[in-house]
């Protein structure tokens, strides 16, 4: 079991590092670092001049060496000026020789610089994430315990009317990508041509202040597409579980349908939905990004989509870190849980 | 001139009919779902002369009731559509107007299912997909997205207005208002409303429908020749090279979908011709795939299969060619040129926005592919009929292509339906960050974009492509469960 951890760790650090690697080369191809040099200095820059910014900071240097230098394995750039002044990635501006530091990467836990906020990346990285955090918190909370509901109800009489009627309406949440939901219910329930003034359409206040009124529509629109797939998947697992024989047993038995539902059945059909549910997480951040630009909500996703916007290199690099982990480790805790909920598959 | 309302003078009869029965319905259901709860089902009753009988009950009689409350609801919103159709926006409001432009797709929606249901014994798969309704339901929608993408997009029929012609005073209007001094043989109306720029949205809408139904099954297919012709191997030989693709592919699915749309669908990326190679490279899968597979086939038969070889590969190659290379040149930066073909040969040039759409959604959807492919290779590889067909000394590659993918057909096909969904959703996705396509595009991802700033004052301009992307995608996902349904039975 420990090695089967270590093996899947190795793993998930390797395809971190190539991810992030890409992501590194995409955002350090020249047209994007044309782009990022107009818009820090000069949107008229000649291309010498654009050439010559790039060449003070180091952008120009080979594109492993570069990543090094995020890593923090390679030493910093340092760049010595005609006046003599002396500019550095690790140091102010002329700092004393001894205050110098040579590597200053992801290692040595300095996440860089994010250009377009001006602020530390770690600690814009900290609060969005915080931000995001509490939406998914509540969707969570709102989405697990009705899709499983959805799922047992729909999956204990296959066929029956109400299996028909919840199996519909999980197909047609899992039709409704966010950015469709949360325009229709933005619509119907924020705006003046229904009428229905229930919610605002607007999260930006919620993260200070989360109310009823503003936090209620971007957490059903990520719910809901969530739902249906789990609901579904649910579902299925449960109309596996009653057609076992155990069941016909306790039928025969007499055991009352209440009880064989509750007692029997739900616990071996609820192994299957935790795997998705877990692996439903990285699906959900997707929908947090449309979420929060359509509603506004300054969360993680809005970072992701100002950072990519502005060819933000850092900061967006430490936005995929982020969300690759999160990736990762959904899949190893639903992996590992798997094992420890299935009686069937315990690895010796 | 009046602006229209939604049922006009139809609806002064219709509508309470409507309303009355909507709710009933509802009752029904709900009473329905209660007694489902609350009793056992039917009793099942034995008649003295060996037969069953259901004993009925409260739940049968509302059951009944359901059934036929929906009927009547079918038919009176067929009675609208019917209406409108013959008396136009007159009669019938906008529901009117829009059924009546729509007219050519009722037609070829109606002659496709009587001629479907009349022949669906002889039809395989697609004519029993005729005796389940959530299927043929499925297959309604998506038929009818296919039918007016093609009839607006390539006839120019359904359409009233220009995609982009702005008419003044028309901006921001709401759905049926007359057209200020219309003249002579022009449209009288905005069906569903002008947008933000005085443009019509019922005309963009299906503008719009011709951009997904092109390129959604055309990037899903391209998605399915990659992950078959990758899966397969991964599956079939198992080993290093199967350790190695599937690094690959969990590497791709591990990226948020969004950020690698917005790292590559950038202009600063498509300036440095990335998408251009990721074409070259993508876009030959369909070539090796079909090569290996006549070849697998006919490799004994060397005086049929090389002159077959030729003719297939030979077209193939020309569209190829034709599809990575533009103005004659392949990859073309500011720095330097690969040539491709030349203009003169060249069959036609694809837009390179609409490229690195294209490019990318097949990037995002094929590592899934691959996944299912492999995994349905792995089981079918210890099946007996491969077995027979290794004892005979078959290639490896024709065991894979012609004993392991047409027994794996059955859950393709189904993922295929789904997949092409969420192509559909992954194109709007793109739309709605505004990347790629023009921001004039009549697409539903850019018209929900353009149309969400105003949405709490003029919902309609994003509210109808959100609807019509909801109808498409749902169409294909009842498609989907109606196929595997009816798969499932045999």
């Amino acid at each position: 079991m420990g090695l089967f951890i270590l093996r899947r760790l190795g793993v998930m650090l390797l395809t971190a590092l190539c991810l992030t690697f890409i992501v590194f080369f995409l955002t350090n191809l020249y047209p994007n670092l044309e782009k990022l040099a107009k818009t820090q200095g000069n949107f008229r820059m000649s291309d010498e001049a654009v050439a010559s910014w790039l060449d003070d900071r180091g952008y120009i240097d080979n594109t492993f060496v570069k990543y090094g230098r995020w890593l923090g394995v390679a030493p910093g750039w340092v760049t010595e000026k005609d006046d003599g002044t002396v500019t550095g990635q690790c140091f102010e501006e002329n700092a004393p020789m001894e205050e110098r530091a040579t590597f200053c990467g992801v290692l040595q836990g300095d996440w860089g610089f994010s250009l377009v906020f001006k602020d530390d990346v770690s600690s814009l990285v900290a609060t969005r994430l915080g931000a995001t955090g509490k939406l998914m918190g509540f969707v969570l909370l709102v989405m697990v315990p009705m899709s499983l509901l959805v799922g047992v109800l729909a999956g204990m009489r296959e066929g029956s009317g109400l299996d028909r009627s919840l199996s519909t309406f999980s197909i047609a949440t899992t039709a409704t990508p966010e950015y469709v939901s949360g325009v229709i219910f933005i619509a119907v329930f924020a705006s003046s041509a229904f009428g229905l003034k229930w919610f605002k359409g607007s999260a930006t206040q919620a993260i200070e202040n989360a109310t009823f009124e503003n936090f209620t529509l971007p957490v059903i629109t990520i719910a809901l597409y969530g739902m249906g797939y789990i609901a579904r998947m649910t579902r299925a697992s449960m109309t596996e579980v009653m057609t076992a024989q155990y069941i016909r047993t306790a039928r025969l038995k007499g055991v009352s349908f209440g009880n064989i539902v509750l007692k029997h059945a739900l616990r071996n059909a609820l192994i299957a939905p935790f795997t998705v549910i877990m692996l439903q997480i990285p699906w959900l951040l997707n929908g947090v990004v449309i979420v929060e630009t359509l509603f506004n909500y300054k969360g993680f996703g809005w970072l992701l989509v100002q950072a990519a916007g502005n060819n933000d290199i850092e900061l967006l690099l430490a936005v995929s870190v982020v969300s690759v982990v999160v990736v990762l480790i959904t899949q190893l805790i639903s992996d590992i849980g798997y094992i420890f909920l299935n009686p069937r598959i315990r690895i010796s | 001139m009046e602006p229209l309302t939604w049922t006009g003078p139809l609806g002064q009869f219709l509508d309470p009919v409507l309303y009355v029965l909507s709710a009933v319905f509802l009752v029904a259901v709900v009473v329905q779902i209660v007694l489902s709860l609350a009793t056992g089902g039917a009793r099942v009753i034995t008649n003295p002369d060996g037969t069953l009988s259901s004993a009925g009950g409260a739940y049968d009689l509302s059951a009944i009731a359901t059934r036929w409350l929906g009927a009547g609801l079918l038919l009176v919103v067929l009675g609208y559509i019917a209406v409108g159709v013959f008396g136009g926006p007159d009669t019938a409001g906008i529901i009117g107007g829009m059924s009546q432009q729509l007219l050519p797709v009722w037609i070829a929606l109606i002659v496709t299912f009587v001629l479907s249901i009349k022949f669906k014994r002889k039809l395989g798969l697609y004519g029993k997909l005729f005796d389940s309704t959530v299927g043929m339901i499925g297959f309604a929608l998506v038929m009818f997205w296919v039918y007016a993408g093609v009839m607006a997009g390539v006839l120019d029929w359904i359409t009233t207005h220009e995609s982009l012609s702005q008419v003044s005073g028309m901006k921001n209007k709401v759905p049926g208002t007359p057209l200020r001094g219309a003249e002579e043989g022009e449209y009288a109306w905005y069906l569903l409303g002008g947008d933000n720029l005085a443009r019509d949205v019922f005309s963009r809408l299906f503008k719009g429908a011709w951009v997904v139904v092109q390129i959604a099954p055309l990037a899903t297919l391209f998605a399915f020749m990659v992950g078959i012709t990758l899966g397969l191997p991964a599956g079939y030989y198992g080993g290093r090279l199967d350790t190695i693709l599937s690094f690959l592919a969990n590497l791709i699915l591990a990226f948020p979908v969004i950020l690698l749309f917005y790292l590559l669908v950038t202009p600063e990326i498509v300036a440095t011709g990335i998408p251009n190679y990721m074409a070259t490279v993508l876009f030959i899968f369909p070539l090796i795939f079909i090569a290996v597979l006549l070849n697998s086939r006919y490799y004994t038969q060397p005086s049929f299969r090389t002159p077959l070889l030729i003719v297939v590969l030979g077209v193939l190659a020309w569209i190829y060619l034709s599809l990575i290379s533009t103005g004659g040149s392949i990859v073309s930066t500011d720095t330097y040129r690969i040539p491709g073909l030349p203009n003169a040969v060249d069959l036609f040039n694809i837009d390179p926005g609409i490229l690195v759409v294209f490019v990318s959604v097949v990037f995002v959807n094929a590592p899934t592919v691959f996944r299912i492919v492999r995994g349905l290779a792995l089981d079918i590889k210890t099946r007996d009929y491969v077995a027979a067909a290794q004892t005979r000394g078959e290639g490896p590659w024709y065991i894979m292509l012609w004993e392991i993918l047409p027994n794996a057909r059955g859950p393709l096909i189904v993922d295929f339906c789904l997949r092409i969904g969420y192509t559909t959703i992954l194109l709007g996705t793109l739309g709605f960050f505004g990347l790629g396509l023009e921001s004039e595009s009549p697409d539903w991802g850019t018209t929900i974009n353009a149309g969400r700033r105003l949405l709490a004052v003029y919902p309609h301009a994003a509210i109808a492509p959100a609807v019509s992307l909801l109808t498409l995608v749902l169409g294909l996902n009842l498609l989907a469960d109606g196929l595997r349904e009816e798969s499932l039975k045999d």
